[in-house]
């Protein structure tokens, strides 16, 4: 039973620090503490309602986020805003409808239902827009990057003049943490550039953690269901677990083999 | 299936299993003579068991959300992930589970490696383990396919290639297997009903898998042959089963956290990006359980032969009765053989290490002296091993053991001394 346990932990760990080798670039990340990792982590309301704020303001100008709905702004779980607050953030946005009984296309104030707005019509668009670079999705952002959370809240700080011997062509910036250093969008964020209504300082590295946990919330929107499931689903099967090993034992015990 | 002497005690009962002896099945199930000294090593063909049942169930559920057309596929699991009720939970589930039943089978053939299970008289049950070893890397295969990410689309491009090395039909084969000319919509749609087609096949040998073993019983840890019922063995039910399931609620343990805490480590991030046929990804690289054996296929320089390479180090495990020529089964036994094992399994952890690293340079070497090694351990340690090894005498039942020399028999015979008292 010990070298059993022994082996089979052995095994987990080698699994585990296998997975990791497949991010075959170290790099060292902004470090940050992030309120949703861990057994119970939850997102912070505040930076998720904030983060939306700095999106909507800055990012969404070139990021779709086609994935997400404005009715999910008010689910549990989520940035938490009130049914009536998203109906208004909904209707704030112009939605293309149609085509009605004249067979004309037209435009109406959104509703909960809607998918968030797209910036531009369709990929080319985008990339005939931002100098042929096409400005990526945001719904599953955080899980379609390597280094997660770390990596998109570094990279929003990791605007740099690039070191000597590097040339940059006209449109194309030096970013730290970038893959190749070589990125083609332009430090999208600047002290003060957005204006917090709950009086939080907009500080570059504030937006940025603020943007990157609704991001998070946005490609995992049901985290908190699952840590909240996970933990009682694991501690449920460590009592089941040890009441069945003593049963075990007690079955067992009517012979003479250990188990 | 042995013991046909069973009757049923009601009327009603005779009366069905006269017609259909089902009853006859389930005592048969229940009283199945069981060595006493199996070790945690032998719960896994349960486990294994509760991975395929929770895999059907999990993926027919999948099913009947998911949306097997390239440009929906992405959609569609992205509303499984956010709109269906639970649809995260099922999803991690079924993902992570593949992952599971992987590391569950792979524990599984090394048992049987290190306990020599696959010897006579039980090559049929081995080799029905190595076909449904095979269904199920297909099916994994497939199933990574069906979210149509990047790795997906870049995988299933890499593998069907394979088939190209074929001389003179593999660019036939390849745009066959394609249903065009790149991977694309009919790629998808085949994939997704092999993919739900495949388990049940699995299902059908797995029943055979069992039945075949039901024939000649387990073996066990001490590899000898014992008399059935004796006092060596155990009834299945409740001994077997309550262990199993001890077992198997360890084992849910750390498939849990793994489904509820960290869902995402076993994957490829890139998978998250919708695949782009005009975008290939930095590193392709198959899911972990595939790693050895894509280690193998790059180690050798010429497409052909890699091919060939990789596919002979699984089909070399269907031989594996006949190249071992020992008659000593268990390990235990083989002082000589426990040390090879334990060198095949670092080779085959490190094959799978290099597997996900680029194929340059330190590691390009190492996966050729790994993958020479692997060959090596087969053809040539094997077989010779059988005939130079000094073994060390068996003893003659497995109380024996218990009682005799092993790690048990302090605590044993702690046991029976405060008895006495």
């Amino acid at each position: 039973m010990k070298i059993f346990c022994k082996i089979f932990t052995a095994i987990i760990i080698v699994l585990i620090s296998l997975s990791n080798s497949y991010a075959a670039e170290k790099v060292n990340y902004l470090k940050t503490n992030w309120s949703f990792k861990g057994l119970f982590g939850k997102f912070d309301r505040g930076a998720l309602q904030r983060g939306y704020q700095v999106y909507t303001e800055v990012c969404s100008s070139c990021h779709s986020m086609k994935y997400l709905s404005y009715r999910n702004l008010s689910e549990q779980g989520g940035p938490e805003f009130t049914v009536a607050q998203a109906k208004v953030i909904a209707a704030s946005f112009e939605v293309k409808d149609g085509p009605n009984a004249d067979g004309e296309m037209f435009t109406r104030p959104g509703k909960l239902s809607d998918k968030f707005v797209m910036p531009y019509e369709n990929i080319k668009a985008a990339q005939a827009a931002n100098g042929g670079a096409y400005p990526p999705d945001m719904s599953v952002l955080v899980k379609a990057r390597g280094g997660g959370v770390d990596y998109i809240y570094s990279l929003l700080q990791g605007y740099d003049d690039p070191p000597v011997g590097i040339t940059l062509d006209e449109g194309v910036y030096y970013n730290k943490y970038m893959y190749g250093n070589k990125i083609k969008m332009a430090s999208p964020l600047s002290d003060g550039l957005v204006e917090y209504s709950d009086g939080t300082i907009a500080t570059v590295e504030q937006m940025s953690k603020d943007v990157t946990t609704f991001l998070m919330w946005a490609a995992e929107p049901h985290l908190e269901a699952r840590h909240q499931m996970g933990f009682k689903a694991i501690v449920y099967l460590i009592i089941l677990t040890i009441l069945v090993y003593f049963s075990m034992k007690k079955i067992w015990s009517r012979i003479e083999t250990e188990v | 299936m042995s013991d046909h002497n069973y009757t049923p005690e009601t009327k009603i009962g005779k009366w069905f299993n006269d017609r259909l002896p089902l009853l006859t099945l389930a005592n048969h199930l229940t009283d199945y003579p069981t060595p006493k000294n199996l070790n945690y090593w032998w719960t896994f063909g349960g486990i294994l068991t509760f991975c395929l049942i929770t895999q059907i169930v999990t993926g027919l559920t999948l099913a009947m959300h998911y949306i097997a057309h390239a440009d929906m596929a992405f959609e569609s699991v992205e509303h499984i992930m956010r709109d269906v009720n639970y649809g995260w939970l099922i999803r991690y589930i079924h993902a992570n589970g593949a992952s599971m039943f992987f590391l569950a089978v792979y524990i599984h053939i090394f048992r049987s490696l290190f306990y020599g299970s696959y010897k006579s008289p039980r090559e049929i049950i081995w080799i029905i383990g190595i076909i449904i070893y095979l269904l199920m890397m297909a099916a994994a295969f497939m199933g990574y396919v069906l979210p149509w990410g990047q790795m997906s689309f870049w995988g299933a491009t890499v593998i069907t290639n394979l088939f190209s090395a074929i001389p003179l039909v593999g660019e036939g084969i390849v745009t066959w297997l394609w249903g065009g000319y790149s991977v694309d919509n009919p790629t998808l749609t085949r994939f997704f009903t092999l993919h739900y087609l495949i388990p049940f096949l699995i299902l059908g040998l797995v029943v055979l898998h069992i039945w075949a073993l039901h024939v000649p019983g387990n073996n066990n840890p001490v590899g000898i042959d014992i008399k059935k019922p004796s006092k060596d063995t155990v009834p299945f039910h409740p001994y077997i089963v309550i262990k199993d399931g001890f077992a198997l609620l360890m084992f849910m343990i750390v498939f849990a956290f793994f489904v509820f805490y960290t869902p995402n480590i076993l994957g490829h991030a890139d998978n998250y990006i919708e695949a782009d046929p005009l975008v290939t990804p930095a590193h392709i690289v198959p899911e972990w359980y595939l790693l050895p054996f894509y280690a193998i296929l790059r180690s050798v320089p010429d497409k052909l032969l890699g091919v060939v390479a990789m596919l002979s180090a699984i089909l070399i495990l269907a031989a594996l009765p006949w190249l071992d020529t020992s008659k000593i089964r268990s390990a235990v036994f083989r002082p000589l053989y426990r040390q090879f094992y334990w060198i095949l399994v670092a080779d085959v952890l490190i094959l799978g290490y290099v597997g996900a690293m680029p194929a340059e340079g330190l590691y390009l070497l190492i996966a050729r002296v790994a993958t020479a090694y692997y060959f090596l351990h087969f053809l040539v340690i094997l077989p010779f091993l059988g005939f130079r090894e000094k073994t060390i005498p068996l003893p003659l039942s497995i109380t024996d053991p218990v009682l005799g020399g092993s790690p048990n028999f302090a605590t044993a015979k702690n046991k029976e001394e405060s008895v006495i008292k």
